[in-house]
């Protein structure tokens, strides 16, 4: 499924250094599960994104392995210490090769 | 379509002993908050934390394939804690295992009911 996949992010835009910032993000996605059988009793086979990363200037803050549990439109809520100002990366990978990214800069005082 | 019942099945276990390598698990450091009963199994909001842990599995060992997710926590994660929304097939234990900083395991579970099964079927 690479069409219609659109990531939103909720991320404050400034922070204080040092302070745990709360991240949210939705990516909608299908998620077939590759449990499901269609009209003619054939499983419909698994689409899922397999990963998701968010990274900080380059630095990890989490990077999550998903299955096939994970709900349709995967939902993630985490936490993120910036040290200075930059940008957050966020990296969704899908079973198909797609990868999708977005960003979000936050400015430190 | 047949109801198989749900319980533990021997792939959650093969699971768990593939993160831990078999070590022993404590019964404390990890939180994993879940609905004592979700009405819609397609979507049941979870959240695991544990202070210190470098990475958590999500397992719903009742779950045709157990697996639900790994978190791992990088050097900029604030509070080791995650939430998310799972599938699950039915009611049944969701464990959560952390994985310590020090190398050391702690596991928590937590029952949830389910009235409407999340894996199609």
């Amino acid at each position: 499924m690479a069409d219609g996949v659109k990531p939103r992010i909720k991320a404050p835009k400034s922070a204080k250094a040092g302070e745990a910032i709360v991240l949210k993000t939705l990516i909608s996605h299908n998620m077939e599960s590759g449990q499901r059988k269609n009209k003619d009793g054939s499983v419909i086979p698994r689409s899922i994104i397999n990963r998701f990363t968010c990274e900080f200037n380059g630095k990890s803050v989490i990077d999550i392995k998903m299955e096939a549990a994970i709900s349709t439109n995967p939902y993630f809520e985490f936490e993120a210490v910036v040290p200075e100002s930059g940008e957050l990366l966020f990296t969704w990978y899908d079973d198909d090769g797609s990868v999708y990214t977005d960003k979000k800069a936050i400015a430190v005082s | 379509l047949t109801v198989l019942p749900f319980r533990v099945n021997a792939a959650a276990d093969d699971a768990i002993a593939a993160f831990t390598g078999g070590a022993a698990m404590a019964d404390a450091g990890v939180t994993l908050t879940a609905p004592e009963i979700a009405e819609n199994g397609n979507t049941v909001p979870v959240s695991v934390s544990a202070e210190g842990a470098t990475a958590i599995l999500l397992l719903a060992a009742g779950n045709p394939t157990p697996g639900v997710a790994t978190f791992n926590f990088g050097e900029l994660a604030g509070a080791h804690s995650a939430s998310t929304r799972i599938r699950l097939a039915g009611t049944q234990d969701v464990v959560a295992i952390a994985k310590m900083a020090d190398g050391s395991f702690a596991k928590a579970s937590s029952t949830v009911k389910v009235t409407i099964g999340g894996c199609g079927g």
